[in-house]
């Protein structure tokens, strides 16, 4: 049942992401909340994976670790060679800024700025970001197909095209990681097609990609699907592999879930 | 190399962003940042109107004490409150003419001397037909007129001969000369006071009004000016005198030379209070800087205070801010702000607030200032000086620093996953 990231991945890339034994412990009073608990996971470059598992399974947590806004409690987290857990907080911000692009469910634009304004919004922290910093931002959002929305505020886009600025704000520090929680979650199924759609694309471009949720029809966009449940990992296989074993599962939880 | 020039590239680039983004915040809350800023806002004006008005004052006050001329000392006697002379008569504490002899010889300092006469208000001074009541006489040396700073507009002044002679002469200022329906040039016509006539040898500027000081400030004075040993004629009277030091400097200098001169020549011994007062214009002036600064320093208070309450006002307004936008800062953070960067956000939001008060403070004090200055003749010189203006900014500034850091630390710590997950 359980299988080393080693042997499923794409043995091709450099490893970006090594997490080893990592475990992440909240405490609630006196009570020890363990939201992860010996994860073994390895992401190498330009892969696409989908991490699923119900709320309280710790896939949040685990994008929360991914992406250094928090740190583990124990074990082992490398980023790009860096051993992450020894990093001071300035550190964290800056690989946060210059290697991790974020893309949430509520997309959280500032809504007192245009298009352009928030996509520039990475570059304002970033050490090389002053140079060419609209120039790049119109670059993200043409690739992201906005490139005709750029004074438009938040207000006056859609759904759909709300996370695409989240999207290329993401992608303007050109991170080695996309990290996203529920990208789709807002959003309505033709939507949903076309943001997935455009993740494959970048994936295609070489972006790796992370994506947490727990819509299956999401997570069949990914190339390797990692599923959590109680902190662990207990499945991490090509997408192709996870359908096989897993499918009848999955569709199970679906429709338990509905 | 270039790690050297990119840290102050970071922060003004930085300072830049976090002035644009307060601006815009502030401006998308307009009603409440005014609000806000109130308490800063009264401070500033209320601090920069006292300094106006005390600087006006000093101002005035300068003006009118160089009418007397900064040099000028004054000698008149006084009982003193305490020793054996306290309940002695007025009149055996007079100056006799006397003790002031051989007083420019023993007093280096003193360039000029003269001892002056009052003989009272109530005077009537005749010529022809005409009669003008209610003038006052006073007799005065030849050195008087070299050290009262009024112009001569006809005539001479008194001269060495006059007083030694005791001459039947006199100057008038101008008013006078104009109710007894005299000539404008009137040198050598007659005047007729009590008994006797007096030749007219000056005519003298009428007296400046000394607004501060309140010395005959708006009524008309009367005059008439008589050599000293003229006056002696009209029997014994109370005398002063007037002194003025070789130069400003040598003000106090020729202070202490006078009171010891006098002290010896009244037999005063060692111990025993003076008998006389010697007051110099350097001396008034040293008093009211004193005065003023004490002005100052109370005013100062009650703005500190109004500052205080002002920058509570900020704290209170950035917090809820830093409430509102906690998904912003969580946003922000998870691309990458670092504290230092979210800190200044907020630090420059609550000093661009403060700035705000002091100006548009500024601009009230202003319009306070000019209020001050038409309602009263006395305070038309305020003025607001560039050094309360710097100071005003300095303290907004600080306000805004030592208020908006709470708040700013407050969002700098946010834990960027909470902030996220804020309603």
């Amino acid at each position: 049942m359980i299988t080393t990231s080693r042997q499923t991945s794409n043995t091709k890339g450099d490893v970006i992401i090594r997490l080893r034994g990592v475990g992440r412990v909240y405490r609630v009073g006196v009570e020890e909340i363990r939201a992860l608990d010996g994860v073994d996971l390895d992401v190498r470059e330009n892969e696409y994976i989908a991490v699923m598992g119900h709320s309280g399974s710790g896939k949040s947590t685990l994008m929360n670790v991914l992406g250094c806004l928090d740190k583990p409690s124990e074990g082992c987290y490398e980023f790009g060679g860096e051993n992450v857990t020894e990093l001071s907080d300035a550190e964290l911000a800056r690989i946060r800024n210059e290697k991790i692009g974020f893309v949430f469910q509520s997309f959280e634009l500032l809504p007192q700025m245009n298009a352009l304004k928030n996509v520039e919004l990475p570059l304002v922290y970033a050490r090389d970001g002053w140079r060419g910093r609209t120039a790049r931002a119109k670059k993200a959002l043409e690739r992201v197909g906005l490139g005709d929305r750029i004074k438009h505020k938040p207000s006056q886009l859609s759904g759909g095209e709300k996370q695409r600025v989240a999207i290329a704000r993401a992608i303007v520090c050109e991170p080695s990681v996309l990290l996203t929680d529920e990208p789709t979650g807002n959003l309505d199924s033709k939507t949903t097609k076309g943001i997935m759609e455009l993740f494959d694309q970048l994936h295609e471009q070489g972006q790796t990609i992370a994506i947490v949720t727990h819509e299956e029809d999401v997570a069949r966009h990914a190339k390797r699907i990692i599923r959590m449940r109680d902190g662990r990992i207990y499945s991490d296989m090509p997408a192709e592999e996870d359908m096989v074993r897993n499918g009848s599962a999955a569709i199970k939880t679906k429709e338990g879930q509905v | 190399m270039r790690s050297i020039f990119a840290v102050p590239f970071v922060f003004l680039r930085l300072l830049y962003q976090s002035t644009y983004l307060a601006l815009w915040q502030i401006w998308a809350k307009k009603t409440r940042s005014i609000l806000t800023t109130t308490g800063v806002v009264i401070g500033v004006a209320s601090v920069t109107a006292v300094i106006a008005s005390l600087t006006g004052l000093k101002a005035k006050v300068l003006a009118d004490l160089s009418t007397f001329g900064a040099k000028s000392i004054y000698i008149q006697h006084s009982r003193p409150d305490t020793g054996p002379k306290r309940n002695i008569d007025w009149w055996e504490l007079r100056f006799r003419p006397r003790e002031f002899e051989g007083l420019l010889e023993h007093c280096p300092s003193v360039e000029k001397f003269s001892k002056v006469v009052p003989r009272g208000e109530r005077h009537v001074v005749r010529h022809g037909e005409k009669s003008v009541e209610g003038v006052q006489i006073m007799g005065v040396e030849p050195d008087w007129y070299a050290m009262e700073s009024r112009p001569l507009l006809m005539g001479r002044p008194f001269s060495k001969l006059d007083e030694m002679e005791g001459r039947q002469v006199c100057m008038i200022d101008a008013v006078l000369r104009d109710k007894l329906g005299l000539d404008r040039d009137c040198v050598g016509q007659m005047v007729i006071m009590g008994a006797r006539s007096y030749l007219i040898v000056g005519v003298i500027d009428r007296r400046a009004d000394f607004a501060v000081l309140g010395d005959g400030g708006g009524q008309e004075n009367l005059e008439m000016y008589i050599p000293y040993k003229t006056v002696l004629k009209m029997g014994e009277p109370f005398i002063y005198a007037m002194a003025a030091s070789r130069s400003e400097a040598l003000s106090d200098e020729a202070v202490s030379e006078i009171k010891f001169f006098l002290r010896n020549s009244r037999r005063l011994s060692p111990g025993e209070p003076d008998t006389f007062r010697v007051n110099s214009v350097q001396l008034a002036l040293t008093r009211f800087n004193q005065v003023a600064l004490a002005i100052t320093l109370v005013a100062g208070g009650v703005v500190g205070i109004s500052l205080l309450v002002g920058g509570v006002g900020i704290m209170n307004i950035m917090l809820v801010s830093v409430s509102e936008r906690t998904r912003e800062i969580g946003l922000r953070k998870a691309i990458g702000a670092r504290r230092s960067a979210i800190l200044m956000q907020f630090l420059v939001e609550a000093v661009i607030l403060s700035f705000m008060g002091g100006v548009i403070g500024l601009g009230l004090g202003k319009l306070l200032t000019m209020g001050i200055c038409s309602l009263n003749k006395m305070m038309n010189m305020a003025e607001i000086p560039m050094w309360a203006v710097v100071l005003s900014f300095c303290f907004c500034g600080t306000v805004g620093i030592v208020f908006g850091m709470f708040p700013a630390i407050k969002a700098a710590r946010l834990d960027p996953i909470e902030a996220l997950r804020h309603e």
